[in-house]
């Protein structure tokens, strides 16, 4: 089911939460909000679950959220049925894993309850899916993080739901277990194809899990794209700046003759060489190496006094024979240049 | 590592010198007079005492404390429950002063309270007046021992109940909504279980003050032999006439069955706490 968010607004006394910010995200499809904390990002997802108002408007063609083509503006959080899964897990802590998981189903009104036996089958079965069979028994407090927010996934995909609403789901766990559900969470959406959104500050796992990354900052949508495309095609500073690390030159080299743009380069967009490669190489001292990772961390420390991280790969530092204190030169192979913003 | 050892070394340092000082405490101030008042007791021979617990005025003096007791510390902890639930859940003005109205019953002097209540609900009093016509008698009946345990026992209620709301899963409420619950069904089926075993503690703490309760007592109960002398009065009135036998043999059954009701609802608590993994 497609979920549509039209030019919403939302504010907490004089504090902008949301700002004119219109989504629409595809049946099917999932769909990742990235942003610091204080972007909005939280508040978006929990107005689309209906447990945010947005502002009233004198426009009625603004403040929408559309399941479907349908305005559900005006819906309670329990008809909107969406699931929901928090940060920290929110379980019921009095009630069994299998009761938890379903709630859901026990809940429901007389006539379209299932049977004991059938909650009993679907129970199993999500048990099954979040790999925690036998564990039905077991209450919130005995499982671990990981399995607690599993849990927390059963149940929300219990009522099977027209979208599934996630908020930092793994952001109260461990970097190992974080990676491994991040996985299990994108072969879990690929078998079942329920429209997602995913509320993450945490870039690697946008760009990992999401077939769209929604970039936000101080209540504003900064850029809609395919993970490729805001990586690679960043739209504006905080775009680049956000997703992973950046060096950033004010505009001196040849291709910013508009005078004070900025240049942005990765660290590992920048290439090291002992020699002057072309105009555009910069010449400084080397630093700092950080040897620990995939490639090394190399920190150059450029003639007009700027510091530059450039990532190398472990083979050719080990070619270039870089020490402390060498005289290197740094040749951007690929940049993104931003021009000042005059709008203000 | 042996296990000894990684116990050794988590513990915190001082650990001898609080857990000495705990022990010597709770012997001293506990343990000795209850073991004096056992000492007292065992001179009496067990006939006596079941002499004395056969008496109909001691039998009537302990069915109307425990049956008392038990029914104010049940609407204690209702009305307690509804108390705290407003104050943590709204905001209107006024609400600071009734938050601080509630303890009021903790600093009172318990005769004070005693008279106070005896103003209100004597038959010629502010609410006794006009209860009488209905052929309700507040004072000097059950119902003014009720009256009276009801009201030094609320404030247990309410304050043991009040940070267990405050510190209640506002998400886990959010959750059930989320998966088709109704208001109601997510009042009783999440919230009211979480806010039951500070709901027991409120209960257990508004009893064992009700069971031990005596000034604010005596003056509205008129402590008429057989219909509202309370147990804690027949011990006194037992040892005005010297009779230092007859009052340990009550102190004795009071002492045991208080000990184990309050056992008997710890182990419950602990029943609770270790099924859902909560120790």
């Amino acid at each position: 089911m497609s979920v549509e968010v039209r030019q919403v607004n939302k504010t907490f006394g004089s504090y902008k939460a949301l700002q004119d910010v219109s989504l629409k995200v595809n049946s099917g499809e999932l769909v990742a909000l990235l942003g610091p904390s204080g972007s909005g990002k939280t508040t978006l997802l929990r107005m689309i679950a209906g447990m945010e108002v947005p502002d009233r408007s004198q426009n009625s063609e603004e403040g929408k959220i559309l399941f479907f083509n349908q305005d559900v503006a005006k819906w309670s959080v329990s008809q909107r049925q969406v699931g929901f899964v928090f940060q920290h897990y929110a379980l019921f802590k009095h009630m069994s894993v299998f009761e938890n998981i379903a709630f859901g189903l026990r809940v429901r009104p007389r006539g379209q309850r299932p049977s004991n036996a059938q909650i009993h089958d679907r129970v199993k079965q999500l048990l099954q899916l979040i790999q925690l069979e036998g564990f039905g028994d077991r209450f919130p407090m005995q499982l671990s993080g990981g399995q607690r927010q599993r849990v927390a996934l059963a149940r929300a995909l219990a009522i099977e739901p027209k979208v599934l609403l996630l908020d930092e789901p793994f952001g109260a766990l461990d970097a190992k277990v974080r990676q491994k559900l991040r996985e299990w969470l994108r072969r879990l959406h690929e078998q079942m194809h329920t429209t997602t959104i995913l509320v993450t500050h945490d870039q690697e796992e946008a760009l990992e899990v999401a077939d769209r990354v929604v970039v936000m900052n101080q209540a504003k949508i900064e850029q809609i794209g395919t993970p490729e495309e805001v990586f690679h095609r960043p739209a504006s500073e905080f775009v680049i700046d956000f997703l992973g690390s950046v060096n950033v030159f004010s505009g001196r080299s040849s291709e910013t003759l508009k005078g004070e743009s900025k240049v942005y380069v990765r660290p590992h967009e920048l290439q090291i060489s002992r020699n002057s490669i072309d105009h555009t190489s910069i010449s400084g001292q080397v630093q700092k190496i950080h040897r620990a990772g995939a490639s090394a961390k190399v920190f150059v420390q450029t003639d007009n006094d700027q510091k530059v991280r450039v990532d190398v790969p472990m083979n050719q530092l080990q070619s270039l024979e870089l020490g402390i204190g060498q005289q290197v030169f740094i040749t951007p192979m690929q940049a993104h240049v931003f021009s000042p913003d005059y709008t203000i | 590592m042996s296990v000894t050892g990684t116990m050794q070394a988590r513990r915190l340092p001082g650990f001898g010198l609080t857990l000495g000082f705990t022990l010597f405490y709770v012997t001293l101030m506990i343990a000795l007079p209850i073991a004096a008042l056992l000492l007292k007791a065992s001179a009496v021979s067990t006939t006596e005492l079941i002499e004395t617990l056969k008496s109909p005025r001691v039998q009537a003096s302990l069915r109307l404390t425990f049956g008392a007791s038990v029914l104010a510390a049940l609407i204690n902890t209702f009305f307690g429950f509804v108390a705290a639930w407003t104050l943590v859940r709204y905001r209107f003005i006024g609400r600071r002063m009734i938050d601080s109205l509630i303890d009021l019953p903790f600093a009172m002097p318990t005769a004070v309270s005693g008279i106070a209540l005896m103003a209100i609900y004597a038959p010629t009093g502010l609410i006794g007046q006009h209860l009488i016509p209905w052929g309700i008698k507040t004072a000097i009946s059950p119902l003014g021992v009720l009256i009276a345990l009801v009201f030094i026992g609320f404030p247990f209620a309410v304050r043991t109940i009040q940070p267990a709301i405050e510190e209640l899963d506002i998400e886990a409420e959010q959750a059930s909504a989320s998966l088709g619950a109704s208001r109601l069904q997510t009042f009783t089926r999440v919230t009211l279980p979480s806010l039951l075993p500070a709901a027991l503690t409120g209960f257990t703490l508004a009893l064992a003050r009700a069971l031990g309760e005596y000034g604010s007592v005596i003056f509205i109960a008129g402590n008429l032999p057989m219909r509202t002398e309370i147990a804690s009065l027949l011990i006194v009135s037992r040892l005005d006439e010297n009779d230092v036998v007859g009052a340990c043999a009550i102190a004795v059954v009071m002492l045991t069955a208080t000990f184990g009701l309050l056992l008997g609802i710890q182990a419950i608590q602990w029943f609770i706490q270790r099924k859902t993994g909560r120790s």
